[in-house]
């Protein structure tokens, strides 16, 4: 393994304003690494994930990608560098097919001249990505317009799109969520072959058991302070963590 | 029962089938074709526009010929609205590209005595990088915001000219040199007009348009796939204000004259109408709406006073008969023709 961390979130704050969103939230990421970032409903994940990946600048605090201080720079420049995330509320392009979705991640520059420009080119391409996310290539599914795709595919389509950008870092936002036992068991499957590819990957998740099973390490945030970290079964048993979850009662 | 008596006369059995069915295999733009009828199906639309456009200033008489030198003009103005509505940014103000195009034309003309074959192009580059400078602080500005500005700029320039007197001020610049001939002038903004609609619509079908497309319909997914969306929009907005600024070079020299009317609101409006009457979206159907909105109020000239109030109502039968637009009508049309096919 690397010595120095891929990733190494120090001392971040973010209020909005007079919120505090984001509390001196601070940790390292390992390459290959899969973490898990846990906490009730408006602690702070998501804005986490918008803070490391540009989409919110931070108030204060550091945030070190690859030994370069990406803080602040804007979203475009942050995913160039290897940084794929995808969103929480999927984004897909609702007036396009599916596979025309895949278009525009494979015309980022991080990844244009790889995939080379003849016309097709690039749709052979998102075919077979979308096969590897679980689109049946003999059926028409990748064919049919982002609008009229079950919440399951649209979920598939945004690991897609992240997929494409061949990132060293994926952070999925609340992957699971919306679907059914049997879809995140056949989405798993696709996650744990990013691992063995080497991808470093951060998961947000309120679907713990799946996570636990996969997750290295876990990281629960209350009101955007980190409560708890630590292996699975670990974090649960912290006192912290049963009163964010529970209620100060328990 | 049906079936049972058509199975028995099997030998001759037909049933209709649309004929983009047995051409389309499984998406729009992947075709298989099989004879040359099939060819002509997909040829006959873009080959009649072509043959048609070029044909008609030979058939049409002196008056009309001027018409048709507005309406490619208009087509111009609508297809250069479309390109930025595509990129999603509705702009109110063509009459700025059109305007700075007209006025770049004419100051290089007129001050320095350059010919029309140099100021039409130059005024198209410069012109429209003018026009995209101005409008850059603004591209952060999305929806009604950006077209509020757009609306404005335009109106503020004919004050600015007016005030400072630059240009010759209202009296404008007159004694501009006229291109050569009247069969040069026809053709060549003809010629610009098909080959804007057919380049523009090719790029927009090409990854690069899939691009701008998807900036319309979520700008943060866009930036997510690492694409600096401003650059991408500032390109648009440059080749929708280079076609604009094309089409006002081309008029300061039929008209042998540039002055503050370039700024009009004609120019920001009429494209608008043409656009959302052909049906925006697909370039051909503002094209078509400028076939349409230009000769129809040349033909109702002649009613005098009510001219603007039938016009207008023409206008609300359009948009809410066909909502979605005439050329996006005719070609579900033309898509649901049907062949018999034996089966």
């Amino acid at each position: 393994m690397h010595p120095s961390p891929l990733l190494k979130v120090a001392g971040l704050y973010k209020n909005f304003g007079g919120v505090q969103a984001i509390h001196d939230l601070s940790f390292d990421l390992a390459r290959g690494e899969l973490l898990g970032l846990i906490g009730p409903n408006g602690s702070g994940k998501t804005t986490a994930v918008n803070l490391i990946t540009g989409f919110v600048k931070p108030t204060e605090g550091n945030i070190i990608y690859n030994g370069q201080n990406i803080s602040g720079l804007p979203p475009y420049k942050i995913i160039r560098m290897g940084i794929a995330r995808t969103f929480q509320m999927v984004k897909p392009f609702y007036q396009l097919p599916a596979y025309k979705n895949m278009i525009i991640p494979l015309y980022s520059p991080r990844v244009k001249k790889r995939v080379g420009g003849k016309y097709g080119d690039r749709d052979a391409v998102a075919l077979d990505l979308l096969e590897e996310v679980g689109f049946e290539r003999d059926a028409f599914v990748a064919y049919k317009s982002a609008s009229v795709l079950p919440q399951g595919y649209l979920k598939r389509l945004e690991l897609a799109k992240a997929i494409a950008l061949q990132p060293d870092l994926i952070i999925l936002d609340e992957l699971f969520s919306g679907l059914s036992l049997a879809e995140v068991a056949s989405i798993v499957p696709i996650i744990e072959k990013l691992r063995l590819e080497g991808k470093t990957i951060i998961m947000i998740e309120h679907r713990l058991k799946e996570l636990f099973r996969i997750a290295d390490r876990i990281i629960v945030l209350n009101y955007g302070e980190k409560i708890a970290e630590g292996f699975s079964n670990e974090v649960m048993e912290s006192d912290a963590v049963k009163k964010a979850y529970l209620g100060a009662e328990a | 029962m049906r079936n049972a008596q058509l199975n028995s006369t099997d030998s001759k059995h037909r049933r209709k089938e649309r004929i983009d069915r047995g051409i389309k295999a499984r998406s729009s733009d992947i075709f298989a074709l099989s004879s040359w009828r099939e060819m002509l199906y997909l040829a006959a639309p873009r080959c009649i526009p072509i043959v048609g456009c070029l044909m008609l200033p030979l058939v049409l008489g002196i008056y009309w010929q001027k018409v048709l030198l507005s309406v490619a003009v208009f087509a111009l103005l609508a297809i250069s609205w479309d390109i930025l509505e595509q990129s999603g940014m509705i702009s109110l103000g063509q009459a700025l590209f059109f305007g700075m195009g007209a006025y770049t034309a004419g100051v290089f003309n007129h001050y320095f005595g350059w010919p029309p074959f140099l100021t039409i192009p130059f005024a198209s580059i410069l012109g429209g990088l003018i026009s995209t400078v101005i409008l850059l602080p603004v591209l952060r500005l999305r929806g009604i915001y950006f077209s509020m500005v757009t609306l404005i700029i335009p109106l503020m320039l004919v004050r600015i000219v007016e005030a400072t007197r630059i240009f010759g001020g209202t009296e404008g610049l007159s004694g501009i040199t006229p291109l050569p001939s009247k069969w040069l002038e026809l053709y060549l903004i003809v010629g610009a007009l098909l080959g804007a609609l057919f380049g523009f619509r090719r790029m927009m079908g090409s990854d690069y348009g899939l691009v701008l497309k998807a900036i319309r319909d979520n700008d943060r997914s866009v930036m997510n796939a690492g694409i600096n969306v401003y650059w991408f929009k500032a390109q648009a907005l440059f080749i929708a204000s280079a076609i604009g600024a094309f089409a006002g070079a081309f008029m300061t020299h039929v008209y042998m004259f540039v002055g503050m009317p370039v700024f009009a609101l004609d120019y920001s409006i009429l494209p608008i109408a043409a656009a959302v009457v052909g049906g925006p979206g697909t370039l051909a159907g503002a094209t078509l709406g400028a076939f349409i909105l230009v000769p129809l109020s040349e033909i109702l000239r002649g009613i005098g006073g009510l001219r603007i109030v039938i016009y207008g109502l023409f206008l609300v039968v359009f948009i809410v008969a066909l909502p979605e637009g005439i050329f996006h009508y005719i070609q579900r049309k033309y898509h649901q023709f049907e062949r018999w096919v034996e089966v």
